[in-house]
């Protein structure tokens, strides 16, 4: 059904989603989120479903043209795991030894 | 006249007002059966389920200020809102008391949802399983003509439908989250509930 | 080298008892009788060793800054991960030296309360613990023995929050991180034992003594636990030292060609050729340039007679079972990515398997409430990469070139001191 999938990492077109040192930051409770996808429908542009239906979605924040169908597509959801919430752009304190964040780019072959 | 026209309008608003409370029931099992199809995505069930049942609640308001006005079945403000302090019919309009009663704790809760988060709200949400039949059975038996064959068939469309919608819920095959432990323990496929991106 | 946590009695010798540890180390130098603990970690580049690798002192600052309400430590010796061995080790052969890591950590972030989270199937060290408790005179502060369930993901920082709170040892959603509210709503420092007991040696000997040994960005010793050698164990080993000289002190071959690959880390690290790795040193710093971790000390060898593809499904079938089972990408993700890892183990791969697997790999890094999957597929990620050419004779169902034998034990739990 789905072609290879591309990892969104690019806000869409419009207006730069942080004029500052912070920015609107659609977060999942992925404890909650039970893969009802409707989130998805409301909010296409920044959020996909992975082969079970759960959220993708795409980093860089919430420009500022998609923040009504940003507050739509959290409310809609039946279990209350989407929230809107304010973050800083600051780089997050990572420790040395572990594994963190995304993986290296896939093995070609 | 005028009380005739009060009658009219007790009785067209209340079935108007169950007629809209048995889609909002219908529309919140499909829900959270996750139906869905190619032209009927799912937040559209979400979300006329909640403006349905807003709509319902202003003619379910209309129906009990003009029940209360009218003066062929001199009910006070206290029989509305008080149950079986009715002199008329005290039991059936009992039934729609306490109906209210549990709908409106229903709206409200569903309103404050952020605020009071999702377990508590879904606890009061379940008060909607016993509100709806209660509608019915206020239907059926507070009104004076409760036994003329449209409102029958009104009111049996009605079970017949919401009863269609809790038949379908139930074999539909739950959340995800109750399946959870046995495909993480390799005794179930890795196959959600039907899962959203297929219609996309 | 020196050893520092394994100094002392040999390891055959058993448990190190206080009147010994005393007679060797001193009492542990709590407030008035040495100078303020917090800046002298921070000044020795103690690092985590429970997997992250987040420098010690900075966590002692940011729990002793917390308003929360008094602090609690919980001593982190869950050690779910079946590759190593270190914790249980050090528990049973040095337990005061933990007892004094945690006694100073909650003499200064100013705690009244201490955890000791230690794996129910330790029993030996939590003998060893429960009969080091039981020598001591001077705990000033309310110490507490819990078990933790035998779970991978029990020693989660959250998780052992959790348990503690709720007898749940399933990660939670964060934030807020334990460091800010955890224990009973309180700020928590979750510290790994074996960074406990390095700082009770920097406590006492100061961050000089502790950089004496190591590279700038990564000073000291660390506790390592080698498999797939001849003398598998857990060992103690200066910061820096290489994969190859491990090899060499542990029996795991003279040349690179020796073994096939190294699994680094743990279940959630990552797999390197030997080729390519046996001249890097094992520091953190070094090992994530190289596409590889430090993680919990984990070094186990992969033999040339074993096939990487079989080792990692039978990781990745593990993993998979091991979610908390609370967040759907983990648990259908890790699920069917296990799946067909077993059958192009086996054989029977369906068409696009390799291709799916890498797809939802990638699709699972960041999307659980915990790090469980991004471990999981990074270290699957890292064997695609590792074992290219076997991962594509599986796919188009050739014979595997290597033995059909294919399993990384679990690790021995006998101390090795260098």
């Amino acid at each position: 059904m789905t072609a290879t999938f591309r990892p969104r990492t690019l806000a869409p077109p419009g207006e730069p989603p942080s004029t500052g040192a912070t920015r609107t930051e659609l977060v999942v409770d992925r404890i909650a989120c039970d893969g009802f996808g409707m989130c998805a429908e409301l909010l296409p542009e920044l959020i996909e479903l992975d082969d079970w239906g759960y959220p993708i979605v795409a980093a860089g924040g919430v420009p500022a043209q998609l923040l009504d169908h940003a507050r739509r597509a959290v409310a809609v959801c039946p279990v209350l795991a989407l929230r809107l919430a304010r973050t800083s752009t600051a780089p997050v304190e990572r420790g040395a030894g572990g594994w963190h964040g995304k993986p290296p780019p896939s093995v070609r072959r | 006249m005028s009380t005739q026209i009060l009658w009219f309008t007790t009785r067209g608003a209340g079935i108007v007002s169950l007629i809209l409370f048995s889609a909002v029931a219908c529309l919140g099992l499909l829900a959270v059966a996750r139906t869905q199809s190619a032209r009927w995505p799912r937040f559209l069930t979400v979300e006329l389920h909640r403006n349905l049942a807003l709509l319902s609640v202003v003619f379910l308001g209309i129906h009990i200020v003009t029940a209360v006005l009218d003066p062929f079945t001199h009910l006070g403000i206290g029989a509305a809102l008080v149950p079986l302090a009715s002199s008329y019919r005290p039991l059936p309009v009992a039934f729609g008391v306490v109906s209210v009663y549990l709908v409106l704790a229903v709206i409200v809760t569903s309103l404050m949802r952020e605020r009071i988060g999702h377990q508590v709200w879904r606890a009061v949400h379940w008060a909607s399983y016993a509100a709806w039949p209660l509608a019915i059975e206020h239907t059926l038996t507070a009104g004076s003509d409760s036994f003329s064959v449209w409102l029958l068939a009104v009111q049996g469309a009605a079970i017949l439908a919401v009863g269609a919608a809790l038949a379908y819920r139930l074999t539909s095959g739950g959340t995800n989250r109750s399946r959870l432990a046995a495909v993480a323990g390799g005794t179930a496929d890795p196959v959600a509930v039907d899962p959203a991106w297929r219609n996309h | 080298m020196n050893p520092r946590l394994f100094a002392g009695p040999p390891a055959a010798a058993g448990p190190e008892s206080h009147a010994e540890h005393v007679a060797r180390l001193g009492r542990v130098p709590l407030d008035s009788a040495a100078p303020a603990v917090i800046p002298v970690l921070e000044a020795s580049g103690l690092l985590g060793r429970g997997g992250a690798g987040f420098p010690v002192g900075r966590k002692w600052r940011s729990v002793a800054g917390q308003t929360g309400g008094r602090p609690i430590v919980l001593a982190n010796g869950a050690e779910g991960e079946p590759l190593s061995a270190k914790d249980r080790t050090l528990l049973r052969l040095r337990p005061h030296l933990v007892l004094d890591g945690a006694l100073l950590a909650a003499d200064a972030v100013g705690a009244d309360r201490i955890v000791l989270y230690v794996g129910s199937s330790h029993r030996d060290a939590r003998e060893s613990i429960r009969r080091a408790l039981g020598e001591r005179r001077d705990l000033r502060v309310a110490i507490d023995l819990l078990h933790a369930p035998d779970t991978y993901v029990a020693g989660e920082e959250s998780a052992a929050v959790h348990f503690v709170n709720e007898a749940d040892a399933r990660p939670t959603i964060t934030p807020p991180r334990p460091y800010e509210r955890g224990v009973g709503g309180r700020p928590t420092l979750v510290q790994n034992v074996e960074s406990l007991a390095s700082a009770a040696l920097i406590g006492r000997f100061g961050d000089v003594w502790f950089r004496e040994l190591g590279r700038d960005a990564t000073p000291g010793s660390a506790l390592v636990t080698v498999s797939g050698a001849s003398r598998d164990g857990v060992r103690e080993v200066e910061i820096g030292t290489t994969i190859g000289e491990l090899a060499g002190e542990a029996g795991a071959g003279a040349s690179p060609y020796d073994r096939q690959a190294v699994l680094l880390g743990g279940y959630f690290g990552g797999w390197l050729s030997t080729e390519r790795s046996w001249d890097v040193p094992l520091d953190p710093i070094a090992l994530r340039a190289a596409g590889g971790a430090f993680g919990a000390g984990v070094v186990a060898f992969l033999g040339n007679d074993r096939c990487g593809v079989r080792a990692t499904s039978r990781i990745m079938d593990y993993m998979a079972g091991q979610s908390a089972a609370q967040c759907g990408p983990c648990v259908f993700g890790l699920r069917a990515i296990a799946d067909a890892t077993a059958r192009l183990a086996t054989g029977r791969p369906e068409r696009d398997d390799l291709e799916r697997i890498e797809r939802w790999s990638q699709q699972l890094a960041g999307r659980g409430a915990c790090r469980h999957p991004d471990g999981a597929v990074g270290q699957l990620l890292s064997s695609l990469r590792v074992f290219g050419p076997e991962w594509e004779l599986h796919q188009r169902r050739r014979p595997c070139t290597r033995e059909q034998v294919a399993s990384i034990a679990p690790a021995a739990s006998r101390a090795q001191v260098a």
